[in-house]
């Protein structure tokens, strides 16, 4: 091939610059600002406003000083300290729980599914792509009292496990503890199983094979090689289930019970029911705080395991 | 370096189909313990086939796998005293090679692992990148990760999947040397695949030369390059000029049996012709061939077509009066070159050609390689 | 018994998956139900009333139309604002990078409640009434990180020389742009604009913080109706949500099989 000689000059859109080179610098900003800037006024700004909201004094009808009374916090905590806990247990349960059961489907579509990969995809996207409001009541369906879901379990013994172990009150299924960790787990599942997917279906089969080639057990090969190199899906994937299951109170309200309130549906219900602004602005920062530390402390230690 | 008394690798019968064709057939063949042994092949021959399941990797549809008296066809791959170099290496990203050499030997409990496994990267001369992780070794490098990683677990057998594929010419031709000089060292019985036939003659004392799911001939390199008992061993291992004759004469005093081939008398050594057939196709190795009347008894004339000088040599293709051309290889010895279009004569002594049975394909393993 | 050792593994994952769309199956069989009070928990009789009306009951259909206008526009401005965010960190070097990665990072890792309820202080403080502006603009900015996310992973994953192969052969930047760059990073812009699209069409708990009582979504009016009474008509929206998604889905993975399968 003839060699190319008549090379364009150098424009500056930035569209056709590689990352190595350095071309005129304000192309990069220009394409970052309008973004960006909707970030910092409706992400930022509003953290600023939440905390501020929060050490303010006053009322909806009067309006609100800053008054900077930090004892809201104290209060806050005080009364709401065990839903807060109860969110944070639920999620950890529900991520648990949605990590055990999402594992094996993505693993069993990432290697060993074959031509069926596709259709089992789609079969986990398309829920996820339909009302998940829908879908929670439908669990109040299928969980219901005179239910033939509910009538098994008792039949087969479950109910009264569930509540010798505490995660039922009564001998039904619906609004529990345990319909409410269900329901957590289910709508969050997609998030689990997609990065977990995504990191599996990198792995190359070879790298177990090779681990059985050089006398590793089928489980020693899962302990020592899949394990591993799945960790940055299951990092990602335990992030994407455990916040959002953290502030949700969707679950706990369609399918709880008055001892299983969650703190999103306390801050929920303060902002939009009670008007007590200030507490539930320092219920929310508490919770935004308290997700943020969990979620830097579990990366630092995912951290250190050397992910790939 | 300890001799390990594990006994010969035999394979009895072993045979491997898929849902619609047949990857191996049944196959019987004995690796003497300690040999050097090459499993030779395009793509798509049962080589590799036949090598995952000596790792226990695939399960035969039939046959057996010995090594010495034990019969490990039934165990699975990380029960069999075997090891696998693989194609892509495939080390563990996620572990320093240190890590990687010792997997195997604490895998069985092993508690002198990391001695072990330092001794083994010494000996791939590698014993300075131990905490390193893979990526950040080169090709090269990784390779005799690789095969440190094998080694150190003292198999019966080492099994080699095309392990130079990915190395540039260079290197490949510096590791051949090095993996000889590593077999002689550790003793162990080495199972080479490759579809490279320069490389399978470099390093194996034996060769199975394989084809459609089958072993279409075993030997000594030396004797499969000389006597090739079919057109696909004749131009898959080297180059051949096939010229198709028939027998006319019998054995004469002096071992040659006269052809004839495009109304020319041909004289091929008896030792070299199968018995019982007449139709022959009469093979030349191309630097068997003279320009010339120098080079014996056999003598063809032609033109020259083309010409291309590459060294050590200078490569000819002369073309025959029907048509065909014939590839003759001079050595670059001084003697003055031919060019194209000058009438030349190729000739060459009986005992260099070999007669293969006219039944079959001329161009057998032409161009099959990757 | 060995048989089923062996598919041990196919069948959790089969287990799981019945799991996950055994609501979606329940939607759609109560679709055709006529239940007797208010609520459509329990089977009665099969009835396809419902899906002759799906507009039979006061306020599903205006709602089902905000939200598909808020939906659309979100997205919409959602995708072009990322797809520039996207292709500054894929194709630019530039200050304040790790910034920007954290900036984009912090809205995925925030519960909703939080981002909603801080959408509302600000609202408050500015004096923004609520309603479906305050909505969109909710619904833009926690849209706009997943765009990001999905378009740079298609930008980073596509080869720079092709542009400048582009460039070489006599394309201006703005051609380049035009026929080679965005073409190939289309796919991945067409999953963060879908992605974007499904998560404001679904999202209950932010838009319920900035929402007015004359600006009812979807998701709005099935949480109020979950409280006041369940109508037919909700499961066959449902049920047709999770057809057109099935489509879409089905659609676009036999359009990237088959490009993968031409390239």
């Amino acid at each position: 091939m003839a060699s190319v000689t008549g090379t364009a000059p150098a424009l500056s859109t930035g569209a056709s610059a590689p990352p190595e080179r350095r071309r005129s610098n304000w192309v990069p900003y220009a394409l970052l600002l309008p973004g960006l800037l909707w970030l910092f006024v409706f992400f930022v700004v509003p953290m600023i406003t939440l905390f501020s909201q929060s050490l303010q004094e006053g009322s909806i009808d009067e309006g609100y000083t800053f008054t900077g009374n930090v004892g809201i916090y104290a209060e806050a905590l005080q009364s709401y300290f065990p839903q807060l806990l109860r969110s944070i247990g639920y999620a950890a349960s529900a991520t648990v729980l949605a990590l055990l059961l999402g594992y094996p489907l993505a693993y069993f579509m990432a290697l060993k599914a074959g031509r069926w990969k596709n259709v089992l995809l789609v079969l986990v996207i398309a829920p996820f792509f339909t009302s998940f409001l829908i879908r929670t009541l439908a669990w109040q369906t299928i969980l219901s009292d005179v239910g033939p879901v509910t009538s098994f379990a008792r039949s087969i013994g479950l109910t009264n496990l569930l509540q010798a172990v505490g995660l039922t009150s009564n001998d039904n299924l619906m609004a529990s503890k345990f319909a409410v960790i269900c329901g957590l787990t289910y709508n969050f599942l997609p998030f689990m199983i997609l990065p977990l997917y995504a990191s599996l279906e990198r792995l190359d089969p070879r790298l177990v094979e090779a681990a059985g080639d050089l006398y590793a057990s089928p489980a020693q090969g899962f302990r020592f090689v899949t394990w591993p190199l799945s960790l940055p899906g299951v990092v990602a994937g335990t992030l994407l289930t455990f916040i959002p299951a953290a502030g949700d109170f969707i679950n706990s309200k369609l399918l709880g019970n008055t001892q299983t309130v969650m703190i999103g549906q306390v801050i929920d219900a303060q902002f939009l029911r009670v008007l007590n602004y200030p507490l539930a602005a320092a219920l929310s920062f508490v919770l935004l705080v308290l997700i943020l530390a969990l979620v830097m402390a579990y990366v630092r230690k995912a951290g250190t395991e050397e992910l790939v | 370096m300890a001799e390990q008394l594990s006994g010969d690798l035999r394979l009895v019968g072993l045979t491997k189909s898929f849902e619609q064709f047949t990857a191996v057939q049944p196959t019987d063949l004995t690796i003497s313990q300690g040999s050097f042994f090459a499993l030779l092949g395009p793509s798509g021959c049962g080589k590799t086939t036949t090598l995952r399941m000596i790792a226990g990797l695939e399960d035969p549809s039939g046959g057996q796998i010995l090594i010495g008296d034990k019969d490990i066809t039934s165990t699975k791959a990380y029960q069999r005293n075997v090891n696998t170099v693989f194609q892509s290496y495939a080390l563990f990203p996620h572990m320093t090679v240190l890590d990687n050499v010792a997997f195997g030997l604490k895998r069985r409990g092993d508690k002198d692992a990391k001695r072990k496994a330092e001794e083994a990267l010494e000996l791939v001369q590698l014993a300075e990148v131990g905490r390193k992780k893979p990526v950040q070794l080169s090709g090269g490098m990784q390779q005799r990760v690789a095969l440190a990683r094998a080694i150190v677990n003292r198999p019966d057998v080492l099994l080699l999947d095309e392990p130079l594929g990915a190395l540039d010419l260079k290197l490949r031709r510096q590791m051949q040397i090095e993996l000889k000089r590593i077999q002689s060292e550790v003793g162990i019985t080495f199972v080479h695949v490759t579809h490279d036939q320069e490389e399978a003659m470099t390093m194996a004392d034996t060769i199975a030369v394989m084809n459609g799911g089958r072993i279409e001939q075993l030997g000594d390199p030396a004797t499969l390059y000389e006597s090739p008992r079919s057109t696909f061993v004749a131009n898959f291992l080297g180059q051949s000029n096939l010229l198709r004759a028939t027998v006319t004469g019998e054995p004469g005093s002096d071992g040659t049996v006269v052809v004839r081939s495009h109304d020319t008398d041909l004289e091929v050594s008896r030792a070299h012709l199968p018995d019982g057939i007449r139709e022959i196709f009469l093979g030349m190795r191309p630097e068997k061939l003279r320009l010339g009347t120098g080079g014996g008894p056999n003598q063809l004339k032609g033109t020259v077509s083309d010409v291309s000088f590459t060294g050590v040599a200078t490569q000819y293709l002369v073309r025959m009066p029907w048509g065909r051309e014939l590839t003759v290889v001079q050595q670059n010895d001084g003697s003055a070159r031919a060019v194209v279009g000058e009438n030349v004569t190729i000739s060459w002594a009986a005992e260099h050609g070999f007669a293969l049975d006219a039944h079959q394909d001329a161009d057998a393993g032409v161009d099959t390689e990757d | 018994m060995r048989w089923v050792k062996r598919h041990l593994l196919a069948f959790a994952a089969l287990a799981v998956l019945f799991y996950m769309l055994i609501p979606n199956v329940v939607v759609a069989i109560f679709s055709f139900n006529k239940p007797r009070g208010r609520y459509n928990y329990q089977w009665t009789e099969f009835s396809t009333e419902a899906w002759q009306h799906p507009c039979g009951t006061p306020g599903i259909c205006e709602s089902l139309g905000l939200s598909l206008r808020i939906g659309i526009t979100a997205s919409f401005v959602a995708t072009v604002l990322g797809t520039m965010v996207a292709f500054a960190l894929g194709r630019h070097r530039f200050r304040g990078r790790a910034g920007t990665n954290l900036l984009v990072f912090m809205p995925m890792a925030t519960p909703e409640v939080v981002m909603g309820s801080s959408l509302l202080t600000l609202f408050v403080m500015m004096g923004v009434p609520s309603g479906s502006e305050a909505i969109l603009i909710a619904h833009i900015m926690f849209c706009l990180s997943f765009v990001v996310v999905a378009v740079k992973a298609r930008v980073a994953s596509l080869d720079p020389r092709l542009e400048e192969a582009a460039a070489d052969l006599g394309a201006n930047a703005v051609q380049t742009f035009l026929r080679v760059t965005l073409p190939l990073a289309a796919p991945g812009i067409a999953a963060g604009a879908l992605l974007a699209f499904s998560l404001s069409f679904d999202d209950y708990i932010i838009t319920n913080f900035n929402a007015s009582p004359s600006s009812i979504t979807f998701p709005m009016y099935v949480w109020g109706a979950s409280t006041r009474g369940t109508p037919v008509q909700i499961n066959v929206i449902g049920t047709i949500m999770f057809l057109i998604a099935l489509v879409v889905v089905v659609g676009g993975q036999a359009y990237s099989s088959r490009r993968q399968k031409a390239a």
